[in-house]
């Protein structure tokens, strides 16, 4: 059912070609979708909330899977040879031919296709509602964005059909217990994404789609070949048992899947690559669902990975790309990318978490999983936002934001607070994860997080920082952002600060079972009275500078212009230069380009990364062979 | 001298004197005249100084500076002209471009004399200004209680 | 009851103990200097004349967000000494610093702006140790409680003599010392005015001085945190190891210039390497 709403909205939405209903037809999809989801929430609780399996005898949908899966490798062939890109080809040919020579000469055995547990049951509410929000967001913003860009040829149909499609796949992937139909709908998600970053058919966009292609293509004949190797030696294609079983090579290669969905370095360029899309599909692939898919997966998988070499690798890459595009977010200054070296960086943590497979750390990435999704989404959101505004999405041009755009503005500060400040989620998941990393004995990973806190800290505050300096420009700007961004925009906000708000509750009762499933135990990760204390202090976050605002509100001040030397001409904006001349006050941020650059860190840590890849990899499948 | 003139923090400001003075201004936190005894910081913000340390007969072109500097400080102040350039223009008073002493711009409450004024002198003048912060201190409490009421 | 009671201690005689501090430090510092230097009370004198003076502001945010800094710094320096978790007590310690940064940048003015720079790559150059630290604490007690950690049979600088060490290094940057008193100073004629707090004047400036006093004591609660362990003569260590590592920092302050970032991010980050990531190895090892 959740699968096939969003593909029949999908398979309409190009035969309407009027915007206006359209966008019925998308806000309709949407709040289907979301819907949906919820139905399937209550139903599900009403049954007990324990794991549903569906589907066990499915021969008819196995052929048409294997037609699609045919048609996903011609589409991929047609669009390769359309653009000359010719090694892609080879990469999807491959993976379609293992996995049908495995379906053809290992029969597994019937089992259920689909197994709804709480970990599919939250995702199922992150994809929903999420995704739905991102595409009532997408109404209002592909108007506006070519209303801008006149220079692209309006394909919106095209879009919001591709948002959909993506939307079905994605909770058809974290439905699926047999590896070949999460196969399936993992090349789906990796097709639309390249179909999606290609949005604009530019060069850039064609180059960075087709990187695109390639690296999750690459994570996706891991995968086949994950599939076939597990059919011939342990005879079964169910996830659950290959975990179980702790079948290595399996394992190690749907962790290369997982690495490259979640863009891990040496993988993150493609992720970088696809900020060129509009901003809906950044915001719905590339930081609350898509590369989930990756994270969901190696979450999946850790009971395998505990403490061993897979773990190990996956930990440590993550770890390094933690820290590793923390440093490089701190050098950029187109606000996507910021955002998008930050996804990198914080699925990293996730990653590493995963990896070490205990269970605070699989705590910890849950709940990471959890706000990453909200508050990015928001974040993306509000800086697509902000580029139809303001015209540029250069952190430098949003000084003094507080201004001229409040409203987007208190929206990206919650979202930043959200993402690195004392109380709220993303951090107390951090505390749990150091707690976890110490107690698996891991110094690497302690030192990782220990120094990539600090570069991700910088990165936020600087932002944060140039948003809510009080500069008076004479420059208006109009808020050309709609309603329905807003909406969107505004129920994140508020799920965001619920979700804060009731933090010890959704310990309780979102998270622990998930653990309690994985593990089969479960105990108390932090206290209940710590819990209870976070969400005392994020009150006080909030309302200590409102309370100092109504305090000092009523003092008197006497306001004088900024110190400049004395050299002020008359107000704040402008002073006297040497040659007597007004001169526009212009403050620049802090990017240490020289020291953090992507240029001088960039090749580094993909050479360090594949390299440990490589190697890892070899001993592994060597160790298991 | 009661307890709130204890906390005398400067602002010295160089409206185009010769540098002698200011190099007399700078001995004073030397450790052989040490200003520090009085509890005297030398700031160098207008936002938190109580004293304008000002030296040079001030020149039409930092005639605007010196105004608004002296409008950044906050109440109660007092402004301490040193040196005789400062006082009155001194030898440079009918040059084309000087003002001709502080007090044409800002109101001046103490004059220090001297080319260049000695260290000496220039803490005996601070300390006069002390003074006069005080009363006006005291003036400013009034104005404020009477402001409340 | 204890807690309650040391918590309002803190609340209470950290202003006070801090400016006191302040005072002695300005006496050391002038006779290091061969000055006489200014009165003990000199640091009261100051608080007294700055909430006396006139409220001078460049907008109107800048005081709530000052407000907020000393809020929460209060807040970590009561969590700290009401024996809970050392973690969350340094991630409040750096949600505070924040909010300084916030209020500096709020002016948009040339050099609070400049300020607000240096004092973010400040945060970002201590941030590692105070994380390692807390690892530290666990790993030689297996507790992140300070309630817990002073309970011990041994001090914990035993296990963690290189934390100390690193502790000393960056409680050079909250402390405001040279060589690491990039994003404001004590001292005149600096080449960013007063950065972070140029456009503080007032009683602005009052409070941001009372929350520095404050982070004064916290800092020393941590250094103390080090030594103190379950015996009643371990006080008397820590108040005197406290008093110590203060006049290190003043002999510090005395005897070096400032850095460039660069010379205080690389030292920082690698001492921190040298002597927290060293002594966590070692201590993960032992265990």
């Amino acid at each position: 059912m959740l699968v096939g709403w969003p593909v029949l909205i999908a398979v309409l939405v190009p035969f309407f070609h009027n915007p206006k209903t359209r966008g019925i037809l998308a806000y309709v999809g949407a709040c289907g979708v979301m819907a949906l989801t919820a139905t399937m929430l209550v139903l599900w609780l009403r049954n007990g909330a324990t794991a549903v399996e569906l589907y066990a005898e499915t021969e008819v949908i196995d052929h048409l899977m294997l037609a699609g899966e045919l048609f996903l490798m011609c589409l991929i062939i047609w669009q390769s040879i359309r653009h000359k890109k010719y090694p892609v080809i080879l990469l999807s040919v491959a993976q379609t031919a293992v996995l049908i020579w495995s379906e053809f000469t290992h029969p597994v055995a019937a089992a259920p296709h689909i197994s709804i547990d709480s970990m599919t049951m939250l995702m199922f509410l992150i994809v929903g509602f999420v995704g739905g929000l991102i595409c009532i967001y997408a109404v209002g913003y592909m108007k506006a964005y070519h209303h801008h860009h006149t220079e692209y040829t309006d394909r919106t149909g095209f879009f919001f059909s591709m948002l959909f499609l993506f939307l079905g796949a994605m909770m058809g992937l974290v439905a699926s217990e047999n590896l070949v139909w999460m196969y399936f709908f993992w090349e789906i998600t990796s097709v639309i994404s390249f179909l999606l970053i290609g949005y604009t058919r530019t060069e850039e966009a064609v180059n960075n789609s087709f990187r695109a292609l390639w690296m999750n293509l690459l994570g996706g004949l891991g995968f086949a070949v994950a599939i076939a190797v597990a059919a011939a030696t342990i005879g079964s294609v169910q996830l659950d048992d290959v975990v179980v079983e702790k079948a290595v090579i399996p394992v190690a290669l749907l962790a290369l899947a997982g690495l490259t969905k979640s863009a891990q370095l040496p993988f993150s360029s493609w992720l970088l690559g696809a900020m060129v899309a509009p901003t809906p599909s950044s915001a719905l692939l590339h930081s609350a669902t898509m590369v989930k898919a990756g994270v969901y997966l190696l979450i999946r998988l850790s009971p395998a990975m505990a403490g061993n070499m897979t773990g190990m690798m996956v930990s440590l890459i993550g770890g390094f790309t933690f820290i590793a595009a923390s440093m490089m977010a701190i050098a950029q200054n187109d606000g996507k990318k910021v955002l998008a070296f930050s996804t990198v960086s914080n699925l990293g943590l996730i990653v590493a978490c995963a990896g070490i497979g205990a269970e605070e750390t699989i705590w910890a990435a849950i709940l990471l999983t959890i706000f990453h999704s909200v508050s990015k989404s928001m974040l993306f959101q509000a800086v697509g936002s902000i580029e139809n505004s303001l015209g540029s999405r250069d952190i430098e041009d949003m000084h003094g934001l507080l201004l001229r755009l409040p409203r987007l503005t208190y929206i990206m500060g919650i979202g930043i607070a959200g993402m690195y400040l004392a109380p709220f989620g993303m951090l107390i998941s951090k505390w749990v994860a150091l707690r976890a990393f110490v107690d698996a004995g891991n110094i690497l990973l302690v030192l990782f997080l220990a120094y990539g806190s600090a570069t991700t800290m910088l990165y936020w505050t600087k932002w944060l920082c140039k948003l809510v300096s009080l500069h008076h420009t004479k420059v208006k700007v109009q808020d050309v952002t709609r309603q329905d961004q807003y909406l969107s925009m505004y129920i994140h906000a508020a799920c965001m600060l619920l979700l804060c708000l009731f933090f010890p509750f959704l310990a309780t009762t979102v998270v622990d079972p998930i653990i309690m499933e994985i593990f089969g135990t479960s105990h108390m990760v932090l206290s209940m009275s710590v819990l209870t204390t976070m969400a005392v202090m994020l009150m006080s976050v909030l309302f200590v500078p409102s309370l100092m605002f109504l305090l000092t509100r009523s003092t008197h001040r006497h306001y004088v212009p900024i110190y400049m030397g004395g050299i002020n001409e008359g107000d704040n904006t402008y002073f006297t230069n040497s040659y007597g001349e007004p001169e526009h006050l212009y403050l620049s941020n802090w990017y240490l380009r020289f020291d953090f650059g992507m240029r001088r860190l960039m090749r580094p840590s993909v050479a360090a990364a594949s390299g440990v890849l490589i190697v890892m990899l070899c001993l592994i499948i060597g160790g298991a062979v | 001298m009661a307890k709130l003139a204890k906390s005398p923090w400067l602002l010295h400001y160089d409206a185009s004197s010769c540098n002698g003075c200011d190099i007399e201004v700078l001995d004073c936190t030397t450790p052989r005249f040490d200003i520090e005894r009085f509890g005297i910081i030398n700031t160098g913000d207008p936002f938190q100084a109580d004293i304008l340390l000002i030296t040079g007969g001030v020149n039409a072109q930092c005639e605007s500076v010196v105004k608004q500097i002296y409008s950044q400080m906050p109440d109660p102040k007092v402004v301490v002209a040193v040196g005789i350039c400062a006082c009155t223009g001194g030898v440079f008073k009918d040059c084309y471009n000087i003002k001709g002493g502080v007090d044409t711009v800002i109101p001046v409450d103490v004059y220090v004399p001297g080319c260049a004024a000695r260290p000496q002198s220039i803490i005996d003048g601070v300390v006069k200004a002390l003074e006069i912060l005080q009363q006006k201190r005291d003036a400013f409490a009034r104005s404020q209680k009477s402001d409340k009421s | 009851m204890m807690r309650v009671l040391s918590v309002l201690l803190f609340l209470v005689l950290a202003p006070l103990v801090g400016a006191l501090l302040d005072g002695i430090d300005r006496i050391i510092s002038a006779r290091m200097q061969g000055r006489q230097g200014p009165p003990l009370l000199q640091p009261f004198y100051d608080l007294a004349k700055l909430f006396s003076k006139q409220m001078v502001a460049v907008n109107s945010v800048q005081m709530l967000l000052n407000l907020s800094y000393l809020f929460f710094l209060a807040v970590a320096g009561a969590m700290l000494f009401a024996g809970a978790d050392i973690l969350m007590c340094l991630f409040i310690l750096s949600t505070a610093d924040m909010f300084l940064v916030m209020a500096a940048s709020s002016d948009s003015s040339p050099f609070a702006t400049l300020g607000a720079g240096r004092e973010m790559i400040q945060m970002m150059a201590y941030e590692p140790l105070t994380l390692l630290m807390a690892v530290g604490f666990y790993l030689a007690t297996g507790s992140f409680h300070v309630g817990d950690i002073i309970q011990m049979p041994h001090s914990a600088v035993l296990a963690m003599p290189g934390f100390l060490v690193g502790f000393f290094f960056i409680t050079a940057i909250k402390l405001r010392k040279s060589p690491f008193d990039l994003s404001t100073s004590h001292h005149a004629h600096q080449e960013m005015v007063k950065g972070i707090t140029t456009e503080m004047s007032g009683p602005t400036l009052g409070i941001m001085t009372v929350a520095e006093y404050y982070e004064m004591i916290l800092m020393l609660g941590i250094v103390a945190l080090f030594f103190l362990d379950a015996h009643w003569w371990s006080w008397i260590i820590a108040i005197v190891a406290c008093l110590v590592i203060f006049f290190l920092e003043i002999l510090w302050d005395n005897v070096s210039a400032r850095v460039k970032w660069e010379q205080m991010l690389g030292s920082c980050w690698g001492v921190t390497l040298l002597t927290g990531g060293l002594n966590a190895l070692i201590l993960m090892l032992i265990r």
